[in-house]
């Protein structure tokens, strides 16, 4: 497709602008040239479609190096194409861990050469996300990194979480802590929510005052030490109470939830649907409206998908024998409009600002999240808000278990511009 | 009543009652000099056991050939599975090979529910994880009924490990279905918070419970589980909810000391207690083959019937 192109009659939601109008926007050169028609340029027919800045997730797992039987950087940058994403987060728990810099190289250039999405490796907090001593931060830095995570893992000791934030305000840029927030005392060994529908199906449960707990430790360290926090997938209603508490009384704290956080409970898992098992486990329906609600509020600022991708023979394994969590990089944005959007829980540009403004900021990806303006580089989702479909295999990713395989979603990617490229078109990736 | 039995929430009490009937059928075939019948003859019934249990697997095996179908053993010490092979593979082979019935038995809570999406088979749980043990409940369910002559208002007490004890989960919900009166008693530790959830009691206090109950059914110690702290030592539990001697004499006199074996002696249950006239335990070992023989003929069909499936 022709490098300048104009997307024309689609409805612009751009929160970082303020705007939410229908206006064509025209793409030359990667960036974006402006909102008149210009001469030459191919035209893209986008009435009946929303134009947003493409998606950022802050949360992937793209399993390379290390997992490739699970996904790789190809395969799982292709999924974020799809799912309308033009960056993401890549976490830190590859094999090599990413805890030094020549990793946070390797899986760029890996993304570069894909070409299907901007990826920000992640790195970790501790040495091989070990839990005692502190990785070589300001080395990662100066490559670039600007989230680190042991995710996975809660970082288990509170005392280098304390240092790392300490030690994080060194830098010249802004450095995000973001911790996994689950005591392992109390969650390892459980495999699902704990309580009545954990007895009942007889799987030891991670209890809710294992995130309580851990959110609790993890606030009190960002107020003292005035340390950059973001706390990964909240999945209980204290924890959204905690988190709302803490912005109000000024702590540095950002905080997301994942697209099945946001629609499952304990009681799907009566099948032992191991798509259905992930860490921290979907909770009750009352944690769950208190995640639609701190999202509506603001208390959440992202929507992260924690896509993790499994080898099938994993997932179909026992329930307490597989490995947690679902893909969600194809599914997110269909998710949020149909749990969220089209119920009217939040309205359609809260929705952008919560999986595209507020990720970008958040992981200090300058060019995405928009605004779509003139000069800005051109990263773009288009997207069909009406497009009902039902979630099946096979998916870009190379995994299949996703939570939400069988369901109908309503909203589906037509296009994904990455830099003024199509990476995705006709709902289908370019390359 | 369904095509397998993974759960007592399977059954309704009239399918209960009609498995009960139907073991008490069978238990005149063990008394005879030649302890077969032909009712599945040609039918192979496999007896999958990914976790060890000895008595589980030769009361089924026991069963199945008393049925005159054939048995396959297939176990995870001498079996692909030790090599690695997933349990999905090891269901495709036995598929393949045409099983009639599989009987599982693993630590894995929910694998039998699991095993019926690969397989055509009927399809037993026979005790997963933490989950369920509904052929135990079964068999307690017959002792208590053929001892006592009924199972409605029967007051039982489950005492022990009720969290982590698949016997207590199915051997509950299958009172609760038949109208028994049902206590759970142990370390609270080990009681599940939301046990009133499941129309029973709880009591901390088993020597307020004892005196009036007609069954007094007690779990075995999982004497692994003591290392994760939920009681300080076996030397307590026994003298907090041991059926020691002496509680044992609070029982009223007819009242059935139970047990679903194999017992740890002198900690949840004193070693002459567990020999008492009323406790008994061997027949509930004996009444576990009739009730597995009905099972398994309800669910194949009986001789000469085609399978359901």
């Amino acid at each position: 497709m022709s490098d300048h192109f104009v997307i024309e009659g689609a409805r612009v939601v751009d929160p970082a602008a303020g705007t939410d109008a229908i206006r064509d926007v025209v793409v030359s050169g990667g960036l974006i040239t402006g909102t008149e028609a210009a001469e030459g340029a191919e035209k893209i027919d986008g009435r009946g479609l929303i134009l947003a800045p493409g998606l950022v997730d802050l949360h992937t797992h793209l399993r390379e190096p290390g997992f490739e039987h699970k996904e790789t950087i190809q395969t799982g940058t292709r999924a974020a194409a799809l799912g309308g994403y033009t960056a993401i987060a890549a976490m830190a728990n590859t094999d090599p861990v990413t805890d030094h810099a020549a990793i946070v190289h390797a899986v760029r250039d890996l993304a570069a050469a894909a070409g299907l999405c901007d990826v920000f490796p992640v790195g970790a907090i501790t040495k091989g996300s070990a839990g005692e001593s502190l990785a070589e931060m300001g080395e990662m830095v100066a490559a670039g990194v600007r989230v680190f995570s042991d995710d996975g893992n809660s970082v288990p000791n509170a005392r280098i979480l304390r240092n790392a934030l300490t030690y994080a305000k060194a830098f010249p840029v802004e450095v995000v802590l973001a911790d996994h927030a689950e005591d392992a005392a109390l969650a390892d060994g459980g495999h699902m929510h704990e309580g009545a529908h954990s007895y009942a199906l007889g799987l030891a449960g991670r209890p809710a005052e294992a995130e309580e707990i851990a959110v609790a430790r993890d606030l009190a360290i960002a107020r003292a030490t005035g340390g950059r926090l973001h706390l990964c997938h909240l999945s209980t209603a204290r924890a959204v109470d905690a988190v709302r508490r803490a912005k109000s009384e000024g702590v540095r704290v950002t905080a997301e939830v994942t697209p099945h956080h946001l629609t499952f409970t304990d009681a799907d898992l009566v099948t032992y649907d191991t798509n259905l098992k992930m860490h921290p486990p979907v909770r009750t329906a009352e944690d769950r409206d208190a995640l639609r609600a701190g999202l509506a509020d603001g208390t959440i600022d992202a929507v992260a998908t924690d896509h993790a991708p499994h080898a099938v023979e994993e997932k179909e394994a026992e329930f307490d024998l597989s490995p947690p969590g679902t893909i969600g990089l194809e599914t997110a944005l269909a998710v949020v409009l149909t749990e969220l959007v089209r119920p009217g829980l939040i309205p359609l540009a809260r929705a952008v600002e919560a999986m595209s403004v507020a990720p970008a900021r958040i992981l200090g990806a300058t060019e995405h999240g928009g605004p779509i303006e003139l000069g800005r580089p051109a990263n773009l989702v288009l997207f069909d808000p009406e497009e009902s479909w039902t979630v099946d295999a096979p998916f870009a990713s190379k995994a299949r278990n996703s939570a939400f395989l069988g369901r109908t979603l309503t909203g589906r990617v037509r296009a994904t511009v990455l830099h003024g490229a199509f990476t995705v078109a006709g709902g289908k990736p370019t390359r | 009543m369904n095509e397998h039995l993974l759960s007592m929430h399977d059954l309704s009490a009239g399918d209960v009652t009609r498995i009960l009937d139907t073991a008490a059928s069978f238990r005149e075939v063990g008394t005879r000099v030649i302890k077969k019948v032909p009712a599945l003859r040609g039918r192979t019934v496999v007896n999958l056991f990914l976790e060890n249990s000895t008595r589980t697997r030769i009361s089924f095996e026991l069963a199945a050939k008393r049925l005159s179908a054939d048995v396959i053993n297939f176990s995870a010490g001498g079996s692909s599975v030790a090599k690695g092979e997933s349990m999905k593979d090891t269901a495709l082979t036995l598929q393949a090979m045409g099983a009639d019935a599989i009987v599982i038995r693993h630590a894995s809570s929910g694998s039998p529910l699991q095993l019926t999406r690969w397989v055509d088979a009927h399809v037993i749980n026979a005790g997963d994880g933490t989950h369920e043990h509904p052929t135990q409940g079964l068999l307690d369910l017959y002792t208590m009924r053929e001892r006592l002559g009924h199972l409605e208002g029967l007051r039982v007490a489950i005492v022990g490990d009720v969290l982590h004890s698949r016997v207590a989960r199915s051997l509950s919900l299958g009172l609760v279905k038949m109208g028994a009166e049902v206590t759970l008693v142990g370390p609270p530790t080990l009681i599940p918070p939301d046990a009133p959830g499941w129309g029973v009691g709880v009591s901390y206090d088993i020597d307020g419970v004892v005196p009036k109950l007609d069954v007094c059914y007690v779990l075995r110690v999982q004497k692994e589980r003591q290392r994760l702290e939920y009681f300080p030592s076996v030397r307590e539990y026994a003298r907090l909810f041991g059926l020691t001697r002496e509680r044992a004499a609070l029982l009223p006199g007819h009242a059935l000391i139970m047990h679903p074996g194999p017992m740890n002696r002198g900690v949840e249950i004193a070693s002459d207690v567990a020999d008492l006239p009323e406790s008994v335990i061997e027949e509930q070992v004996t009444n576990g083959i009739a009730i597995r023989m009905a099972l398994l003929y309800l669910l194949l069909g009986g001789a000469g019937t085609e399978g359901s499936s």
